[in-house]
This record gives structure tokens, sequence and C-alpha cells, in this order.
């Protein structure tokens, strides 16, 4: 490996030790009070004072976005299949689910505390409603995008509508559906901390919440720095997942042949 | 006897364009191991014809037979090929021109029995395009010529007696395109199978075709036939003899007065 090479890989290390030296730094030089902003070594100390607590509730959070993901995944490409079957379920639907779309999540969580009283269940629904619309979206075009000519090819064979599902739309569906789960994880994730912290007892959202009430000003942050560090990993998951499903539409192995 | 392929007085219009006729009173007939051109200004219909002599329309009146019966579904004994070549990315070139087999009967119901001897017919069929030993390459690895290639023989591999090609060689550079029509002409010369090909290259009509026809401009018909009776088998040198070039300026003149 080269040196630039070699630069490249450790530049995100490096940028983000940055980050943390100049806000140290920042905090100490300008004297700004721990309860405004912390610098990075409270924030460590509040993650070795609550390590336990932190753990808990981020394993919490973690799940509830999973479940919501999955429950995603499962009735996205069910719906995408569906919409993308045909033109008239699709025109039917499409109208339906912008307007469903539009409403921003959070104006739901009151309802489904209603139902389902505070707590996991609304969290993980809330994570589900707000990250199943990119999948259908994806998994409907890559349906409907087959090309004409090729559909005709096969239809001239005496294919069935399942036959040019099986053999060409579901396929070539494959790299809109994995793109669509980095996408849909994050906001299953935005979903779920949202639902923490306005209806819940647990999680890294209410524990943000009650550090708050508390003054713990520390604490929030090291919160932040647990969301964003799940958020990466799981975006990091998914990215893999699409790399390994779909290396074909990468036309990776052309160029490391 | 009847023509192998033929359409007589067929008026066609696309469902959602009203009552815009795509093409209006056509009749054409193709006899069996005929190569014949279709040519016609854009948007005339040519593409319409090859869709209503494959059964993937039908028309609003007239009749289409093709192999002495009415199509009233897709006919299963044509194969075809357009512009796009139209691999799939996901598969490799062998794996892609076994697709009709998965598709068409009886090959779809043996296909794990015999899926060997598909593989050797395969192979045997991309030898004879000059494609030999490229079957394990993803078509992206192919060139545009090759690519064409290739899927011509997907068109080919369910040994149809029918092939349609509706432009195929229209994205190619001039070189690679005068190299497939020699392709195109052996494979027909060793098959005698039936071709119908259309194309807006007048060269190549007449190159390629035993009888060539002018379309109208929308909505389209035939205006003019033209049995090409250069001998065969005919080299790239027929196309500076001026026989040939007199038999494009003549068609030329027909194609000058279909589009006004
Ligand atoms: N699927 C379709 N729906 C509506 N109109 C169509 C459709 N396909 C073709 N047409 C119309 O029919 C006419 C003939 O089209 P086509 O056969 O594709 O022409 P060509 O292949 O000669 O360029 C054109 O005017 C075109 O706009
Ligand atoms: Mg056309």
């Amino acid at each position: 490996m080269n040196r630039t090479a070699l630069l490249i890989r450790l530049s995100p290390w490096l940028f983000t030790i940055g980050l943390f030296v100049v806000w140290e730094a920042a905090v100490h030089i300008f004297k700004i009070p721990v309860f405004f902003l912390p610098p990075p070594t409270a924030i460590a100390q509040a993650f070795v004072d609550y390590a336990g607590p932190l753990a808990r509730n981020s394993w919490i959070t973690l799940q509830t976005t999973l479940i919501g993901f999955a429950l995603a995944v499962g009735f996205g490409l069910l719906l995408g299949l569906v919409v993308g079957w045909s033109r008239a379920i699709y025109a039917g639907l499409y109208p339906l689910m912008i307007g469903f779309n539009a409403i921003p999540k959070v104006a739901l969580v009151p309802i489904l505390v209603l139902w389902f009283g505070i707590g996991f269940i609304p969290a993980v629904l809330t994570a589900f409603l707000i990250s199943f619309f990119p999948i259908v979206v994806n998994v409907a075009t890559g349906l409907a995008t087959i090309e004409p000519e090729l559909e005709d090819v096969l239809k001239a064979l005496g294919a069935s509508k399942l036959d040019i599902m099986r053999k060409v739309g579901i396929p070539r569906t494959l790299p809109y559906f994995f793109g669509s789960l980095k996408v849909a994880i994050t906001l299953a994730f935005v979903g779920s901390v949202i639902s923490e912290s306005v209806a819940s007892n647990y999680g890294i959202g209410n524990l943000m919440l009650q550090a708050q009430a508390q003054f713990q000003v520390p604490l929030i942050f090291a919160g932040l720095v647990v969301l964003a560090v799940e958020g990466i990993a799981m975006y990091a998951a998914m990215a893999i997942l699409e790399r390994r499903m779909t290396g074909w539409a990468q036309r990776s192995g052309f160029a490391q042949a | 006897m009847s023509a192998f392929v033929t359409l007589d007085g067929v008026d066609h219009a696309y469902a959602g364009a009203g009552s815009a006729l795509a093409v209006e009173g056509l009749s054409i007939a193709v006899e069996q191991g005929e190569f014949a051109a279709v040519v016609g200004p854009s948007g005339c219909g040519k593409s319409t014809l090859m869709k209503l002599a494959t059964g993937l329309q039908f028309p609003r009146s007239g009749s289409v037979t093709v192999a002495g019966a009415q199509v009233k579904a897709s006919v299963k004994i044509a194969g075809m090929a357009f512009q796009a070549p139209t691999l799939l990315p996901w598969r490799t070139t062998l794996e892609n021109l076994m697709l009709p087999l998965e598709i068409v009967e009886p090959y779809r119901s043996e296909m794990r029995r015999r899926r060997a001897e598909f593989r050797e017919r395969a192979e045997k069929l991309l030898a004879s395009v000059g494609l030999s030993g490229q079957g394990n390459k993803f078509p992206w690895e192919l060139s545009g010529g090759m690519q064409q290639r290739a899927s011509l023989c997907r068109a080919l591999i369910h040994q149809p007696q029918l092939l349609m090609l509706d432009e195929p060689f229209g994205a190619l550079d001039a070189f690679t395109r005068e190299e497939l029509w020699c392709v195109i002409r052996d494979l027909q010369a060793a098959s005698k199978i039936t071709v119908i090909l259309v194309t807006h290259d007048l060269r190549e009509a007449v190159f390629l075709a035993d009888r060539v026809f002018v379309m109208s401009s929308r909505p389209g018909r035939i205006v003019v036939e033209r049995k090409i009776d250069l001998p065969r088998p005919r080299d790239l040198e027929v196309t500076f003899t001026p026989a040939f070039t007199d038999i494009v300026h003549e068609l030329r003149g027909h194609i000058v007065k279909a589009r006004q």
C-alpha cells in the first residue's frame, strides 16, 4: 500500500480524533461551562459512571430498531412486489402511500400510545412505520422498470407474468432493495428514538430525556455518542450486505479482476 | 400454398392511443426460408408489425397467420432480438442464452435432465457467431458487438422457425455492423430459417434480404415490395457494385416519397 492509500484509510480516524481534540481545546480555551457544552473528557467520564444504564438502554434501542426494521423489510418487500406487479394496483396505492409518507411519524406516536400504551410496542411500530416506505418504493421501481424489449422477448416465448417476475423482475430488483435497506435502517433508528423520547420508560431516547431533566449534560452527550455509533454500525452492516448480495450491479468484480 | 407469415389488411391501434392507428391496411406475406427486410420512416409501425407477427399485439381488424395458424397467443416458434442486447447482467453469457429454454416448452420441463446437453448447444451457438469460450463472461465484460452476437444466440437457442430482428445493429459502429451482417447471413444460409429484419439502413436491407418491403409513414402500410436478385452467397464486396447501389438508390427514392 502506498502512502496516499494509507492516508486515505486512516483519514476518517484522524478527522474524528481531530474533532474531539479541537472540541476539548475549545471548551478549555473559551471556558465553556460543562452544563452548556461538556468536553469530550467529561463525556468519557459519563460513559464510565453510567456504563450500566447506557449499555442496557442502548441494547433496548437497538432491539427496538431491529424489530421495527425487520417488520418494515417483510412488509415493504411484500407491498413492493404487489405494487410493482400491476399498474392498476400501482396507480391505486401510490397516492395513498405518498399521503401516508407525508405524515410526520412523530404525529402518530400519541395514537400508538392510545392503542398500545407507553413503552416498547409504540417504539417498534414507529420504527416500522417510518422505514417501510423507501423499501416499497425501491422494490416497486425495480419491478416497474424492466426493459419492455426484454419483456417482449420472454412474452413471445409464452412466459407468464410470474415467469417474468422470477427470472427478471426479482433479480433486477435486488440492488434497489438492498440499496433501500441503508436508508430504511437509518429511518427505523430515528423512529425508535423519537418514540422513546416521547412515550417510553426505556431506551437511549428516554435516558437522554431523563438526563436532561436532571441536568446531567455530559450524560446527554454520551447518549448522542451512543446513537452515532449505533447508527454508523447499522448503516455499515447494510452497506456490506448490499455489496455482498449485488456485486453484479456494482460491476465490482470487473474492477478487482 | 399460403406464405409462412401473413398479415392481411391489418389495422392496429395501441390501447391508450385512442383511435389513432399505428398501422392501417397492412398486408405482407413472407415465404418459409425467406429473408425479408422491412424499411420505413421512424414511427411508421415497423416494431408494431413485429409485435403483431409474434402475438404480442393483436390486430383491431384483419388477420395474422404464422405457420398456417391464426395468431391468437404468443408465437413460440419465433426468436427476437432488438437494438439493445437486453442481456441480464447477473447471468453469465451462457446462462443468458439458456433463459429461453427455461421458459419455452418442451425444454422447460426437460431443463433439469438435459441441462448439460443444452449448455453444449449454447456453447456451439456461441462458437458459430465467433464467441467461443466467452460463455462464462458476464455481458458487461463483452463489447457492444459481442453482446449483440450473444443476443442473437439467445434468439436462436430454442431453434425457432422464425427470427424477428428489430433494428438489431442500429447501435453498433459501421465495422462491427458489417461483421454482424455476415454473421446473420451465414446463420440464415446454414439453417434456412425465415427472417424478418426491421432496419433503417437500406444497405443492410439490400445486402441481407431476398425481398425488401418499404412502409409508408404512420399509419404504416407496405407501399413498395422489391425483390433483391443479387446472387448468393453475397460478399461484402457486393455492396460496392453498381447493381447494389442502384437498388439502394431506388429504395431511397421510395422512402423519401413515403415520408411525404
Ligand atoms: N405501446 C404503445 N402505446 C401507444 N402507442 C404506441 C406504442 N408503441 C408504439 N406506438 C405508436 O405506434 C406508432 C408505430 O410505432 P412503432 O411500431 O414502434 O414504429 P417504428 O418501429 O416503425 O419506429 C408510433 O406512432 C408510436 O408512437
Ligand atoms: Mg421500432
